[in-house]
């Protein structure tokens, strides 16, 4: 599988390092949202099709990326730069059980 | 200035080596710079820590992602968003880098003795350096100047295009001496000379 990463350009998989469900929305710090901090650590979409997931390019530039791959086969339809991005939410926060 | 030890001096072995009757492919050699030096912009610093290194330096870099200059004893390019390395053969790189970087702007990092620089050269560059690394070696795709972050098994390396058919690889001082023996294994078949 090939990566794009937005700095570097095209590179193996093995250049990077995934960085976990780019759906997931940290609670503040001092959240007392015992159910916000659940859906953080625990609840997954866990898709057939287009996923959002974060990867880092840890053999490469080291540029954290924002990646949209379909699970089922492997195209990645964007990658761009965390930082700097602006349409980060791509999904609004889910309820529990809610369709990808 | 303290005389520095080179890692690879236990295994550098100036001569010819591998199949080179039919002529030799690739020449390595280490350039030892005396200045190895990463300077990391602020996010929307980039352009006044790219004026810093040309005013030190002289060094124009171009704009874009992995663009870089060389200029005889000197070489600039960027590795990563805002993040540039930057090679003087002369000492004394940092302190003025140091000094025309205000640390508002961003970070000044001297790595002479922590890189070690390792260059080919040859005919047989670009096919020696495609068995290592992933990353398409080719003038139009990697042209004079530019330059590459990728690993070769975990060590992690900087590729610059100093040349048609040369390429300077700046990798961790202490994984050096490992990359260096792998090169030469690999250059085997094309025949190298150690300058
Ligand atoms: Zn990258």
């Amino acid at each position: 599988m090939l990566l794009t990463c937005p700095y570097c350009g095209p590179r193996d998989v093995s250049e990077f390092t995934y960085q976990g469900d780019g759906n997931r929305q940290r609670p503040a710090a001092n959240s007392q949202d015992l159910q916000a901090w659940n859906e953080y650590v625990y609840d997954r979409q866990n898709p057939a099709g287009d996923h959002n997931e974060i990867w880092q390019h840890s053999g490469g530039c080291r540029s954290h990326i924002r990646v949209v791959r379909n699970t089922l086969s492997h195209v990645v339809s964007s990658a761009i730069p965390v930082r700097g991005d602006t349409h980060r939410r791509a999904t609004e926060r889910r309820k529990p059980g809610a369709k990808a | 200035m303290v005389e520095r030890l080179s890692p690879l001096e236990p295994v550098y072995r100036p001569g010819s080596h591998g199949r080179f009757e039919d002529g030799v492919g690739v020449i390595l050699s280490e350039t030892r710079p005396d200045s190895i030096v990463q300077v990391a912009a602020w996010p929307g610093e980039e352009a006044r820590a790219i004026a810093a290194i040309r005013k030190v330096t002289g060094l124009a870099l171009p704009d874009g992602a992995g663009g870089g200059v060389v200029d005889g004893e000197k070489a600039a390019f960027g590795f990563a968003p805002g993040k540039f390395t930057v090679v003087d053969e002369a000492e004394g790189l940092a302190a003025a880098l140091a000094k025309a970087i205000a640390p508002a702007v961003g970070t000044v990092t001297e790595l002479s003795h922590g890189r070690t620089a390792i260059r080919i050269e040859g005919p047989e560059a670009e096919w020696v350096l495609a068995k290592f690394f992933a990353i398409d070696f080719a003038l139009p795709a990697f042209p004079l100047g530019a330059a590459r972050s990728t690993t070769h098994h975990d060590v992690f390396a900087q590729i610059q295009r100093t040349g048609g058919d040369r390429f300077d690889i700046y990798v961790f001082r202490s994984f050096a001496r490992s990359f260096w023996k792998a090169l030469g294994h690999a250059a085997e078949e094309v025949g190298y000379e150690v300058a």
